[in-house]
């Protein structure tokens, strides 16, 4: 079971989290300031497993985490699941966001958190990982967002409009932060 | 209407959206609070707007307020709205809200229930799709019996997408309804071998979910997974299923030994290292189970320590953490094997990764050996030299300790050695471990007598430098070892060189700044020290020493005095009164440095592990009552702060450090007033007592109670020589250390004679009282039998854990029984609609009203079957008029004796077979449940159980029509005939077909008039008629085959009725019965025709046909569909009409026998609304499917056998149940498409060619009951199956007809 799903980029802001067990809100915020402060003082070249915090977990529990440029992808998981198979998913994770946004950065999970969660919905369901197979994945997102389109139809043309316009005034539209290049889907473990 | 709309979205554009929110927050960085605080109440007045689009907006930005660690709870009735929505976007919006911010004290959510479930029955699938991830977040336990029988209902979805996440959502039902687990437990495990891929991850991913929790129940689906495992190519689930199988081992010893072989292959073959290294795990997990009996296990342990060696040397630092992780499990077990990967492991301790680090040095705990030892801990204290980082410093010193103590201190030799180690430890900057170190020190100077003088010499020159110690008075600081020196120095006193020098630096004034605990043991061993420097003064009659140490003395003590520790000042008070005592003695002239020595004669042993537990609990003394109220269980450390008693208590020293994690356990935890009430006791005792020792709080608190309470019943007590033992503010640890050294000094010192200076000793060597115990592992914790309160603290943790585990103990539960008839999954009673639900499932209305309140399907089979007699007779009633009315036709004039028969049966023991019956459709049909498991269980070693589902519907197509009408319930055949294409009303329908069906009519009178005579068997008779009928009523071009093959049947012979059109499903609502047929044009293809039948007085519309291709068998849909989507079936069914559909498939191999699930859904349409609904079908292709009765004359036939096309032969013999030759043939030639070529005495010749051209000659030759058939064709497979075919189509007894006798 995955406990939680917590992204964060490197100054601990919260970019998604995703709990599947209940805790308050300020709880969840002390779970993410706790993980961030556990997480950073790692250096890159070190392995990707720590025990987990005080907050979430307990011995049963480990972290699971991947650092891309910005933002860390920690995943909290119990001993039913793989650790190289989470890292393994971790990888079909971003791989996923990077083809649904098209070269992935900080700024559209920020500006898009919805469209991460629906993402990651298609991956993991209440803590059980849901699918693996990033194809699958995709289809499902498509097919889920011509949906979208098809009802929003003509009616959301002037919204849209307006969004580009408002769009247009952004100068951090400019896709600065841009994730390294993914290894190749060969090089995965799985 | 329209302009409101555009107004609407006109206002919607001028809303903040998502972006506009996140942007806002990010240019209002310094006021980031206030702005979305701002925002929040536009939120608020957005939520007010009628328009769901704005709604939507407002949720979806405090959905993003919510990662901010904002409450949105107040929100969430406007969730549920946007929820509620019928738009998939904002739906959306609102599952994703509630997922993020519901749960279980969410009190809205009950009003989500009739919600969910019409999202997850949607026609958009993601709609569905949508509502189970939702609900996956926020399932309650009320969610969960509610919606668990649509869920269960999704899992047979026709769409894999659903499917998968109804799969997995199970699990989260159990967790919250354990009920459900059982009744859903066959489907799930169904699931397991669904074609899906994802849907069997989903499945394998539940199921070893729950196992991990409950394995035992699972055990009996290892052979399922086995076979998984060993066919799976998806590493995903092999991994689930080899870690399942490490969490089975255990339990069945007998498994592991099946596993090793094909684990051993896995890792010699896979290529992933995520599977690997689960291969690896589990392997070692049945080594450990199975520690002995096989031969080769050391070649396994070879193979995984060899691997891991290959993941410790790889560059990925993940793979060397888990290599290490995997190691140490070996090392547990077979520490050998690891030992020999020593350079390895310390290679690891110089990783720049510090997990890899800590990794690397538990594994060296196992590694050492009396060989190694110096060697290893050297290594580490170079490490720990050089450690960055306190933490990995404070581990490197812990486990330096733990490394060289473990088991007795087997592995040191030289315990001089140790000492200095030790010594050398208290360098360590920052540690925490100082009382480690310290607890170390005493034990060693305690239990190693031979190492005194040095240990003695050394503490010496710790209390010399105790400045640079004590500069560091952190509580667990390394000044804890001055604990331990002053001690050491003070009880073994006569080993020091130089008393005065060391008397002097125990006086230092800097001594006050260290804690009060250990400023006590100062005090405490000046006495100690001036007892001994007195008497050597006395001996040498150096007056002069004698006046420096008085001096030094009254001097010194009294920065002691003013101490603001009450132990320190109160032990330092009695002293100086002494010191002064001894002084005023001495100007008499009295030599008193004896009486003073006498104080602390004798020597201190270490307490017994068990030597608590042998002080007898005084009479009237009940330890189990409470003395005061119960106080608050959580905290050992309550009292610390303010009491220098507790604290001193609590940084507690025992004479081996590896006590004192049980202490820590058995502390008992006095309230304030019996603090006080001994506060003050013990202060009237010190007052009337010289000889009041200490207390450095070594014993446990509740020990002390006891004392005080009833010291003189002790027995300990009596022992006491000349030292005053018995005082009560003197802990029983104390006490028992210095009866412990009378009664195992000799012992000891016969022992330690014996091994010399460098010995080990054993810990745990008792009294004469403890010698019962001596082989029991040293452990402190049966104390707890005497004490109260840690036996209540250690009972509320095992409260803790029962609340955490209690979910899952819920789901502990046999799985393999059968299910009870009250085992069912709760359904919805409310459903307007639906007033008499048969099959919880569907939620069709059914004609007959009679069956109110009903709600179960499984709720009792008897209840059910009631209904189906009910609903029988209704509708055998309403035939009956219906019929008499427009058609008394053959059918119908029999229909009344019938239907008087129905209704006696309630009473009559008619009703047995119909029972048993209706009993075995359910069995087939519905309750897969049970079946599921036998039939997987059964799988393997017999095909032809009657029971299981699968098999008895394979026998059905073979099965002489009895089997047929059996299956499709007896109960519910009417007197309907079906015209391919048409729908018929009833009446027409028995009209038009009677003429055209006259002539065969007559031979079923016939028939049935013979057996009119077995009243019991009349019921089933009379629905086998309706089959029969059924089945001739369809005249079509394709059917002429069948017409052909029935021609050379013998005329003399009574044939019994024949159908070739076979159940396929049938719920209360719709039965299908199916039959194949051969496309004459193509061939490589079949064509499946399907009769609905219509059961309801509805109409039932939009029927869709879908089927689960196989890659042999595929459905030919309609261009641009893909391979999973449904086809239209192009007709409306009226009210109990049926017609017929056509499917074709294209078959690629015919010598395989096929079978192919499918699903059926379809909407209910009544006058209150419609519903969806749906029927699963198996469709069974034999091989005989694909024969066309060729007719052929003898000439051909021979020319044929001797000829080179059909060269391969195959012969069964056996006997069947028919005994005439006739009967036999024309039930082959009726089934399998034969034709008899020609036929003398008992023997015929039989030919048929398949589409693909393959001719099948059959030889048959039946004598005294027993059939003979040699066979011959171009393809052995395609012929041998064809004869199972035969095989199983003669032989097999048809299920009722075992009922009936």
């Amino acid at each position: 079971m995955i406990k939680a799903i917590l992204v964060f980029n490197n100054h601990g802001k919260p970019r998604l989290s995703k709990f599947y067990q209940y805790y308050p809100e300020d709880i969840q915020h002390q779970i993410i300031r706790e993980t961030f402060h556990l997480v950073s003082k790692r250096d890159d070249n070190v392995c990707n497993f720590l025990e987990g915090g005080t907050l979430i977990g307990g011995s049963d529990y480990r972290l699971i985490y991947r650092h891309y440029a910005t933002l860390y992808f920690v995943f909290c998981v119990d001993s039913s699941e793989s650790e190289l198979g989470i890292l393994d998913l971790i990888q079909v994770f971003v791989e996923t966001l990077d083809k649904c946004f098209e070269n992935v950065c900080e700024l559209d999970l920020i500006f898009h958190v919805d469209k991460v969660h629906y993402i990651l919905s298609e991956l993991v369901m209440g803590g059980m990982v849901l699918e693996t197979n990033m194809t699958e994945i995709i289809t499902r997102i498509e097919e889920q967002n011509k949906l979208e389109k098809q009802e929003a139809g003509i009616s959301a043309a002037p919204a849209r409009a307006v969004s580009a316009m408002k769009e247009m005034n952004i100068p951090q539209k400019i896709k600065d932060i841009k994730l390294p290049d993914l290894p190749s889907i060969g090089n995965l473990k799985f | 209407m329209a302009l409101r709309k555009v107004k609407g979205t006109l206002e919607r554009v001028l809303d903040k959206n998502l972006q506009d929110l996140v942007r806002g927050i990010r240019n209002h960085k310094d006021t980031e609070s206030k702005y979305i605080a701002e925002c929040i109440d536009e939120i608020k007045q957005e939520l007010k707007q009628e328009n769901l689009a704005i709604k939507a907006n407002a949720v979806n930005k405090l959905t993003y307020l919510q990662m901010l660690g904002y409450d949105i709870s107040w929100a969430a009735f406007n969730i549920i709205e946007v929820m509620s929505s019928t738009k998939f976007t904002f739906k959306r919006i609102g599952y994703l809200a509630a997922s993020q911010s519901f749960h279980e004290e969410t009190d809205v959510l009950m009003l989500t229930t009739n919600m969910i479930r019409k999202d997850m029955s949607s026609q958009n699938m993601y709609d569905s799709g949508v509502a189970l991830g939702g609900l996956a977040c926020f399932i309650t336990p009320d969610l969960a019996r509610d919606l668990a029988n649509d869920i269960m209902t999704l899992m047979t979805s026709s769409r894999p997408y659903l499917r998968k996440k109804a799969v997995l959502i199970m699990y989260k039902v159990f967790l919250q309804f354990p009920e459900a687990l059982r009744p859903a437990f066959p489907r799930l495990k169904e699931k397991l071998e669904d074609p899906d891929p994802g849907v069997q991850s989903a499945a394998v991913n539940v199921i070893c979910e729950l196992a991990r929790k409950n394995p035992k129940n699972y055990l009996s689906l290892a052979p399922l997974f086995f076979k998984l495992m060993t066919t799976s190519t998806n590493n995903w689930v092999l991994i689930k299923i080899i870690k399942l199988f490490s969490a089975l081992t255990p339990l069945e010893p007998r498994l592991g030994k099946k596993l090793i072989e094909p684990l051993t292959n896995l890792i010699h073959s896979t290529s992933a290292m995520s599977l690997l290294y689960e291969c690896i795990n589990t392997v070692i997990a049945v080594l450990v189970s199975i520690s002995s009996g096989i031969p080769n296990h050391t070649a396994s342990i070879q193979l995984c320590v060899q691997k891991l060696r290959i993941l410790i040397e790889d560059s990925d630092q993940n793979l060397k953490y888990l290599g290490l992780l995997a190691m140490s499990r070996i090392l547990a077990s077979h520490p050998k094997s690891v030992q020999g990967h020593k350079d390895l492991i310390l290679q690891c301790l110089d990783d720049r990764d510090e997990s890899i680090r800590l990794r690397a040095l538990d594994l060296l705990y196992g590694m050492v050996s009396k060989k190694n030892l110096m060697e290893i801990v050297k290594k580490l204290m170079v490490h720990m030299d050089k450690a960055e980082g306190s933490h990995y410093r404070d581990e490197l010193l812990s486990k330096t300790v733990e490394i060289c103590s473990q088991s007795n201190y087997q592995y040191v030799t030289n315990f001089e050695w140790y000492v200095s180690i030790l010594v050398e430890l208290t360098r360590m900057e920052g540690t925490k471990h100082g009382k480690l170190i310290a607890n170390q020190m005493l034990d060693v100077a305690i239990r190693v007598q031979a190492i005194r003088h040095f240990a003695v010499s050394q503490m010496a020159l710790l209390l010399e430098n105790s400045h640079i110690l004590a500069n560091n008075s952190h509580r667990n600081g390394i000044c804890e070892v001055l604990y331990a020196a002053a001690w050491i120095c003070g009880e073994f006193s006569e080993h020091l060189s130089n008393p005065k020098a060391t008397l002097e630096a125990m006086l230092r004034p800097k001594i006050t700044s260290l804690p009060g605990h250990i400023q006590s043991i100062f005090v405490q061993n000046i006495l100690k020290l001036y007892g001994k420097i007195l008497k050597a003064a006395e001996a040498k009659e150096d007056a002069e020493l004698k006046a420096e140490v008085h001096q030094l003395l009254q001097d010194k003590l009294p920065v002691f005095i003013q101490s603001g520790d009450l132990e320190v000042q109160e032990r330092a008070c009695s002293i100086l009164q002494i010191v002064k005592y001894v002084v005023k003695l001495e100007e008499k002239g009295a030599a008193v440095a004896d009486e003073v020595e006498g104080l602390y004669a004798g020597e201190l042993n270490p307490v017994a592990p068990k030597a608590q537990r042998k002080v007898p609990v005084p009479e009237g003394l009940d330890l189990d009552k409470w003395i005061n109220e119960q106080p608050d269980e959580s905290s050992d450390d309550e009292f610390a702060g303010p009491s220098f008693f507790l604290s001193a208590d609590e940084q507690q020293h025992r004479s081996s450090y590896q006590y004192s994690n049980d202490v820590k356990a058995t502390t008992y935890e006095p309230t304030e007033e019996e603090l006080e009430k001994r506060r003050e006791m013990r202060k009237s005792e010190v007052e009337h007592n010289p000889h009041y020792l200490k207390d450095d709080g070594k014993g446990k608190k509740k020990s002390r109670t006891l004392e005080t309470v009833n010291a003189n019943d002790v027995p300990v007590a009596q022992i006491d020589l000349s030292i005053p033992l018995h005082v009560p503010g003197m802990s029983t640890s104390d006490k028992y250390m210095i009866l412990q050294q009378q009664a195992e000094k000799e012992k000891k010192m016969k022992k330690e004679k014996e091994k010399g200076k460098k010995k080990k000793k054993k810990k745990g060597k008792k009294g004469k009282e403890d010698d019962s115990d001596e082989d029991e592992i040293p452990a402190v914790h049966t104390v707890s039998t005497v004490v109260d309160a840690p036996e209540g603290a250690d009972l509320s943790d095992k409260e803790d854990d029962k609340q955490s585990n209690d979910q899952y103990k819920a789901l502990d539960m046999n799985l393999d029984e059968p299910l009870r008839d009250d085992e069912v999954l709760p359904v919805r009673t409310h459903h307007v609609v639906l007033e008499s639900p048969r099959t919880g499932e569907t939620n069709d209305e059914d004609d007959a009203g009679a069956n109110k309140g009903k709600d179960s399907r499984k709720k009792s089979k008897k209840d059910k079957h009631k209904k189906e007699k009910v609903h029988k007779k209704e509708k055998r009633k309403q035939k009956k008029s219906e019929s008499k009315d427009n058609s008394p036709s053959l059918l119908i004039s029999e229909e009344p004796p019938e239907t008087i028969e129905a209704e006696e049966s309630s009473k009559t023991p008619q009703t047995e077979p119909k029972k048993i019956s209706s009993k075995t459709k359910e069995t087939v049909e519905e309750k897969t449940g049970d079946d599921d498991l036998s039939f997987w269980l059964s799988k393997d070693s017999s095909e032809t159980s009657t029971t299981a589902p699968t098999d008895s519907s394979t026998s059905l197509p073979n099965g002489p029509p009895e089997t047929d009408v059996g299956a499709v319930s007896p109960s519910k055949s009417k007197p309907r005939l079906a015209v391919e294409n048409v729908v018929l009303s009833s009446d027409e329908d028995v009209e038009a077909s009677h003429t055209e069906k006259h002539k065969k009519k007559d031979k079923k009178v016939k028939k049935d008039k013979e057996k009119k005579d077995k009243k019991k068997e009349k019921k089933k008779l009379k629905s086998k008629r309706k089959e029969y009928e059924e089945a001739d009523g369809i005249t079509t071009p394709s059917k002429e085959n069948i017409s052909i093959s029935q021609q050379p049947t013998p005329s003399d012979v009574k044939l019994p009725p024949m159908s070739s059109y076979l159940p396929l499903a049938e719920n209360e609502a719709i039965r299908l019965t199916y039959e194949t047929r051969i496309n004459h044009q193509r061939s490589d293809q079949i064509v499946v025709s399907v009769v609905f039948c219509n059961l309801t007085k509805n109409t039932l519309k939009d029927l869709e046909f879908s089927v689960l291709d196989t890659l042999n068998t595929k459905l030919i849909r309609g261009i641009g569909q893909k391979s999973h989507d449904a086809i239209r079936v192009p007709f409306v069914l009226l009210p109990e009409a049926q017609n017929e559909g056509q499917f074709a498939f294209t078959v690629e191999n015919i010598t395989m026998p096929q079978k192919l699930r499918g699903t059926l859904t379809y909407i209910v349409k009544t006058e209150e609304g419609s519903t969806q609904d749906k029927v699963d079908f198996k469709i069974n292709l034999p091989c005989s499917t694909y024969l066309v009765a060729t007719p052929s004359t003898s000439e051909e036939f021979s020319t044929l056998l001797s000829g080179s096309e059909a060269c391969e032969k195959c012969s069964l013999k056996f006997s069947p149940i028919e005994t005439q030759l006739a009967l036999i043939l024309a039930k082959t030639c009726f089934y399998l498409h034969f034709r008899v070529v020609e036929q003398v005495d008992n023997s015929a010749s039989l030919f048929s060619r398949s589409i693909q051209g393959h001719p099948v000659c059959l030889l048959v030759k039946f004598n005294e009951g027993s059939l003979s058939v040699d066979g011959k064709s171009s393809d052995q497979t395609f012929l041998s199956n064809t004869l199972d075919d035969m095989k199983t189509l003669l032989t097999q007894p048809p299920p009722q007809q075992l009922q009936l006798s």
